[in-house]
């Protein structure tokens, strides 16, 4: 067999080819693996550098102290108490609304124009940046319905900020129980709304708290709306009623990193790392209700 | 007697359900009155301002001091503040994050992305201050190692830590746009003869792209939405600069360091919050807008193929 000398040359050619395209490769699968490596390279420094920094201040009297001008007797008291109590209300504010208006979306509404005109909405308030609800929260709650600056003026406002991620999740959930289930209670002469309370809504239920989860544990890291609307960076009290001042672990944090001495920057970096736990729990529980409750739908 | 009953059980019913209807479409309006909210509220106030301070003036003035004596009303050196650190950040961020993404949705196996995804996405969940805290007390130390007439506050060391902080968001949104591109794009490119890599870049990015920069457009709208981090490291000095090594303000820092004074309620330093909010909402509604109809655009596309 003769091989001709144009032949050779296209053999080489196409060799050489892809040797280069093997290296452009290797190129791209480097540069990704060092992209991933720069992102879990950073997680850890930043967690190594806060535990650092914070370990040492923490203790049973700093999570039981009221801040103080002094910095080693300062605590996050009045802190996390403001934290959970700004949480719980939050919740008890959002789920309710978001969930309704998930199955609204989800259940009832047909595809008309109200229907496009709330998604559309929707999708839009999920990227207004928090210090807008902030704004908005100032001038409705604490002005216009005469809140002040109170627990429950910073819970609407999250619960605001934080509805459009909850009715996403929730209408995920929603979708995800299979159409038989609504067909066979339908079949069976059930209303609409006995089908979605009786049967569709207690199974969406895990998929829809794990939403809500995930999305109060966004909102509580965030403190910027509360700065807006007012809450306190020094309370020495904790509050009573929904109605009084507060504060919270962020606020507080914030409040200390931006004094000049490195005490207080302990300080802060030792609430971060409270606040840290705190979200790290609700993220926790968060996955074992959809781990545990995650159903497979065999139909 | 029964059929009365019965009757009585259905009226219930079909009342119950009439009633349930109602209460949710309130509870779906909630996010409509919520949006209408924040127009009015930033609108009403930034109207009281435009009375008193031009428009032309808030938009063409070079200096931003409503909180002094001699007060000047430029928005100029806040806009280019909040440039200046998102910019930043989307330059570090959008390169990583698309090759991340690329890597994720066309080479890793499934078990790897569903944990490497994961992985990326704690990055979304450390609250903004422990970012400005590392931002200022661990960045602009290292960095002011190597550039010494680097500031304190200064728009760089946010700026890249802001890069990580959006990355998730690009990177999640652009890794779940490319592995929706159909597998028939990818057996076309294969059947020429392409290779994995070319048929990556030259079929499936391609196909990908508009979701893939409605990804990078809503990253930097978060960018230029952020707020603790910036207010913490980058300063609260408006300042018309592009130097990144300088202390800046951010249109959302500014509106943290009023409401942290005591400006009372009716003042015009109180309506200049309103103003800023509502330039930071306007921009952040363009950037979100084209993003959306850019994703609707190629999932439609997608449907048809």
């Amino acid at each position: 067999m003769k091989v001709t000398t144009s032949e050779m040359v296209a053999t080489r050619a196409v060799a050489t080819r892809r040797r280069f395209e093997k290296l452009l490769e290797t190129l791209f699968l480097a540069g990704a693996w060092l992209a991933l490596t720069l992102v879990i390279a950073l997680l850890v420094v930043i967690l190594s550098d806060i535990l650092a920094d914070g370990w040492v201040r923490l203790n049973w009297k700093f999570l039981t102290s009221f801040p103080s001008r002094h910095p080693e007797e300062a605590g996050i008291f009045s802190a996390w108490v403001g934290t959970v109590y700004v949480m719980a209300l939050t919740a008890l504010i959002a789920l309710p609304i978001g969930v309704g208006a998930a199955i609204y979306l989800e259940e009832f509404a047909s595809r008309n124009w109200f229907a496009r005109l709330v998604e559309l909405n929707i999708n839009n308030l999920a990227g207004v940046p928090a210090i807008i609800y902030g704004l908005l929260g100032l001038q409705v709650f604490v002005r216009w319905c005469r809140m002040g600056e109170s627990v429950l003026a910073g819970a609407c406002t999250l619960a605001l900020m934080s509805l459009p991620v909850i009715i996403v999740a929730s209408r995920e959930a929603l979708r995800a129980v299979p159409n038989s289930i609504r067909e066979a209670a339908l079949a069976l002469g059930a209303t609409k709304w006995q089908t979605v309370r009786d049967h569709v809504l207690p199974l969406a239920l895990p998929g829809i708290l794990t939403g809500t989860i995930l999305a109060l544990s966004r909102a509580i890291g965030e403190a910027a709306p509360l700065i807006t609307i007012g809450a306190l960076t020094f309370v020495a009290f904790l509050p009573k009623s929904p109605l009084d001042p507060f504060t919270v672990l962020p606020i507080q944090a914030y409040n200390w990193v931006s004094r000049p001495q490195p005490e207080f920057h302990q300080n802060a970096a030792a609430a971060l790392i409270v606040l840290l736990a705190l979200l790290s729990l609700m993220n926790g529980i968060a996955t074992y209700l959809r781990n545990r409750y995650q159903q497979r739908w065999q139909i | 007697m029964r059929e009365l009953m019965r009757e009585r059980t259905i009226r219930k019913a079909l009342w119950q359900e009439r009633v349930m209807l109602t209460l949710l479409m309130f509870c779906a309006l909630v996010s409509v009155v919520t949006t209408l909210a924040i127009v009015v509220t930033l609108t009403v106030e930034a109207v009281g301002f435009f009375r008193v301070v031009p428009i032309w003036r808030f938009l063409t003035e070079r200096e931003w001091t409503p909180l002094f004596a001699n007060k000047k009303f430029g928005i100029l050196p806040l806009i280019c503040g909040t440039m200046l650190t998102a910019g930043i950040a989307i330059i570090i961020s959008v390169p990583l994050a698309l090759l991340i993404a690329t890597y994720l949705a066309e080479y890793a196996p499934p078990k790897l992305r569903r944990r490497l995804k994961s992985v990326t996405e704690l990055l979304a969940g450390i609250p903004s201050v422990l970012y400005g805290y590392f931002a200022l007390l661990f960045v602009t130390p290292l960095l002011q190692k190597f550039i010494p007439s680097m500031s304190t506050f200064n728009a760089l060391s946010p700026g890249i830590v802001l890069g990580f902080m959006v990355l998730p968001t690009i990177a999640s949104l652009s890794e779940d746009i490319i592995y929706a591109v159909p597998q028939s794009i990818r057996e076309a490119s294969l059947a020429l003869g392409g290779t994995k890599l070319q048929t990556t870049f030259y079929a499936v990015l391609p196909a990908a792209s508009s979701g893939i920069i409605a990804a990078c457009l809503l990253g930097f709208a978060r960018a230029i939405g952020e707020t603790m981090l910036v207010a913490i490291a980058a300063g609260m000095m408006p300042n018309l600069t592009l130097n990144p090594l300088e202390p800046v303000e951010t249109m959302t820092a500014y509106i943290v360091q009023v409401a942290l004074g005591d400006v009372p309620h009716g003042t015009l330093e109180y309506r200049t919050i309103f103003t800023v909010g509502l330039t930071l909402f306007v921009l952040t509604l363009i950037l979100n807008l084209t993003g959306i109809f850019l994703r609707e655009r190629f999932l439609r596309v997608l449907r048809r193929m």
